[in-house]
């Protein structure tokens, strides 16, 4: 089965990436270059997880991810499909792209060096990082929960992407 | 929903010294649960327990909901277990080694067993004692999931393969995962190698539960704060670990709501950074609110072992 897989994923483990969004920006990337088209199956999460060893809750996660930016669409008992391609010129990072292209080409003339130019995005990166981590669901839907004692979460908890 | 195993008040004795004390914890159904600890804080112990192949010497344990009887069947037709010991039958050849799991386990698949250890490349007609100790793990690994158990435990199952034979193993783990809601609980020394295939930890130090949580919650509760020497100021929330150099500190925190203090930074801590904080700061990991304690500080009740994020405290 693996072998009529048209995708197959690849875990980075020191990413510091989650793995689910790893999976998803993967997906992305195969949309991006032609390599997933509309109407191509995703691979069943039994067959990702044979591939890469991670939770099949992480694949479900990362599939129900692309189902909410619209690009794919899961059919009860069929699999997951492509619904919507990803062509280069509609990327929405384009723009950011653009400008970092521009930031960078100006800190290359200012004679900033690999390693300061990285000290400079990580202190950007640190002071803008959220200070939430997604938490797991507390949805009934998914089984696999831990067994709450019913108290309610602290003042701070958000809902949002979840980590896996 | 009945958990898949369940223990309260869990304690074993080995003479002078506890192995376990004050366990309360309770495995939901279908989740793949991470068990580290340092070697003698009780997680074989507590894997063992679960097995029925060690008694208690107080609390209850219950499996699927039923009290664990060490030779109960119903039991024993349930789970699935792995150790370092490799519970096979040295003379045994390991065609022979498969046809005893096929006799006495119901479910027993023996076409996958026999397709495992054809792709191990491990002879059947070899004898147990004349393969190595990780075609022994292999074959160990390979019985306990051809019997198709809904708990498996698992005490440190790749710590004898090499790189290859732990993806495989990894991968048929969690393909049984995917087709059966296997239920799993493993130990490993490696978070690495636990992060992608776990969705819940449980970390076990001085032979009590320090942390029973969703990996995600731990990682969404814990933050580490890094600023000036001295401690950060108005800091709420419960403080795992302390670093310092006469410049800096790094503080590891749970629960803090509060916004961090000027000239600190706050960092979200990666999870082998949260297991170590804890596991060298042991002490420390017994927050009183959270039920996940030490004598004196349990909460009454089952699941109190495991904790979401709580409004007691911060508590993990």
């Amino acid at each position: 089965m693996a072998d009529q897989a048209l995708l197959r994923f690849r875990l980075d483990r020191h990413s510091g990436l989650p793995i689910y969004r790893q999976l998803v920006e993967q997906v992305r990337q195969a949309l991006h270059l032609g390599i997933l088209r509309p109407g191509d199956q995703l691979p069943p999460v039994r067959d990702v997880v044979g591939q890469v060893a991670v939770n099949p809750n992480t694949v479900h996660r990362a599939y129900r991810e692309l189902e909410h930016q619209g690009l794919v669409e899961g059919q009860a008992g069929r699999g997951t499909f492509v619904r919507e391609t990803l062509p280069g010129a509609d990327d929405p990072h384009d723009e950011l792209r653009q400008h970092l292209g521009e930031w960078m080409q100006r800190a290359r003339r200012a004679g900033l060096e690999d390693e300061a130019i990285d000290a400079l995005v990580v202190e950007a990166k640190r002071s803008t990082a959220r200070t939430e981590r997604p938490r797991s669901t507390a949805g009934a839907e998914d089984a696999r929960q831990m067994e709450h004692t019913g108290r309610t979460g602290p003042t701070n908890r958000r809902k949002g992407e979840e980590r896996r | 929903m009945t958990a898949a195993l369940e223990v309260q008040g869990l304690g074993r004795r080995y003479r002078t010294r506890w192995g376990l004390r004050h366990c309360d914890l309770s495995v939901p159904v279908g989740s793949v649960t991470g068990l580290v600890g340092p070697n003698g804080a009780g997680k074989t112990t507590l894997l063992r327990v679960a097995a029925g192949l060690a008694r208690p010497t107080e609390g209850t344990v219950t499996v699927f909901g039923a009290p664990v009887h060490p030779n109960g069947t119903e039991h024993l037709n349930r789970i699935g277990y792995f150790d370092q010991i490799h519970p096979l039958y040295r003379r045994f050849r390991v065609g022979e080694m498969l046809a005893v799991g096929r006799r006495l386990n119901p479910q027993w698949d023996d076409e996958a067993a026999h397709r495992w250890i054809d792709e191990l490349g491990i002879p059947l007609g070899a004898r147990v004692r004349q393969l190595s100790g990780g075609q022994q793990a292999q074959v160990a690994l390979a019985v306990c999931l051809a019997k198709r158990a809904d708990l498996l435990l698992l005490d440190e199952p790749v710590a004898s393969l090499d790189p290859l034979a732990r993806t495989r193993l990894l991968q048929v783990l969690m393909g049984t995962v995917a087709d059966r809601g296997t239920t799993v609980l493993l130990s490993s020394h490696i978070i690495s190698e636990l992060e992608p295939v776990c969705d819940q930890l449980i970390i076990l130090s001085a032979s009590t539960v320090q942390v029973a949580s969703p990996i995600d919650d731990l990682l969404a509760d814990h933050r580490l704060l890094v600023g000036p020497a001295g401690d950060p100021p108005g800091v709420d929330g419960h403080v795992i670990s302390t670093t310092r150099t006469p410049r800096q500190t790094t503080v590891l925190v749970r629960g803090s709501t509060v916004p961090i203090p000027a000239g600190w930074e706050v960092l979200e801590p990666d999870l082998e950074e949260v297991v170590v904080a804890y596991l060298a700061n042991p002490g420390n990991g017994a927050d009183p609110g959270s039920g996940a304690a030490g004598p004196g500080a349990r909460a009454a009740g089952p699941g109190t072992g495991i904790v979401g994020s709580g409004a007691d405290g911060g508590a993990l």
